[in-house]
């Protein structure tokens, strides 16, 4: 039983070590933030399973998956949200960007939920190109 | 080498130089944005460190400290792009 603790745990940090290099070496926002949202919660799962089979009681393992579950439910909401908010506010995308659904839109206004009364046209002019260059 | 060695000698160091990598984009980070998704990541990571201690250390409870943590990281990270938006609108 050991051994295969052992191999979990190895898989998990060796996800949670990738998804560290990741976000040091890539080179947009967005794609840092891919990958915090996979690689670290498969890994940080992977742990907490391991941990479970470690103790093998029921309480113990009722919380490794509240914690898994809880992860699995708000890493993606979590992701949506910074990103969403970091486009909108104009963090450039990186320059080999291929697809850009939200370029042309309009309306980033009613997508934030901002009401734009008090909003001048040259402001709104600089900050809806977030795919010049860095 | 019994359990205990190998997550004291081998896990343990691979989690501790990936939370200083996020560290050290903590640091570096051009945006704000930047930073909050290495604070995410870092509590993540964190989460995985204390769940190979309380493997280590036998102990229970210290489970708890992660489910508190995972709870105050989606928390910290909805805040921060709520006030990110809003910085917008000034």
């Amino acid at each position: 039983m050991d051994y295969v603790i052992m191999v979990v745990i190895t898989f998990g940090a060796l996800f949670v070590l990738l998804a560290a290099i990741g976000i040091v070496r890539m080179p947009d926002l967005y794609l840092r933030i891919s990958v915090t949202t996979k690689a670290a919660t498969l890994g940080v799962g992977m742990i907490l399973i391991a941990a479970a089979v470690y103790f093998g009681e029921a309480s113990m393992t009722t919380r490794a998956l509240a914690i898994v579950f809880f992860l699995l439910l708000t890493a993606p909401v979590a992701a949506h949200l910074i990103g969403k908010a970091s486009y909108f506010v104009g963090i450039p995308l990186w320059r080999k960007t291929v697809l850009d659904d939200l370029k042309d839109s309009e309306d980033t206004h009613s997508l934030l939920g901002i009401d734009e009364e008090d909003e001048d046209a040259d402001k709104k002019d600089d900050s809806q190109k977030p795919e010049s260059e860095v | 080498m019994t359990l205990h060695e190998y997550l004291q000698f081998v896990i343990l160091p691979i989690m501790a130089l990936s939370a200083i990598l996020i560290f050290v984009r903590f640091l570096m980070g051009p945006s704000l944005s930047d930073r909050v998704v290495a604070l995410d990541l870092l509590i993540t990571t964190a989460i995985g460190t204390i769940s190979v201690f309380a493997v280590i250390f036998n102990e229970k409870d210290y489970l708890d400290v992660a489910i508190i943590l995972a709870l105050i990281a989606f928390l910290t990270t909805v805040a921060f792009a709520y006030y990110i938006e809003k910085q917008k609108k000034r």
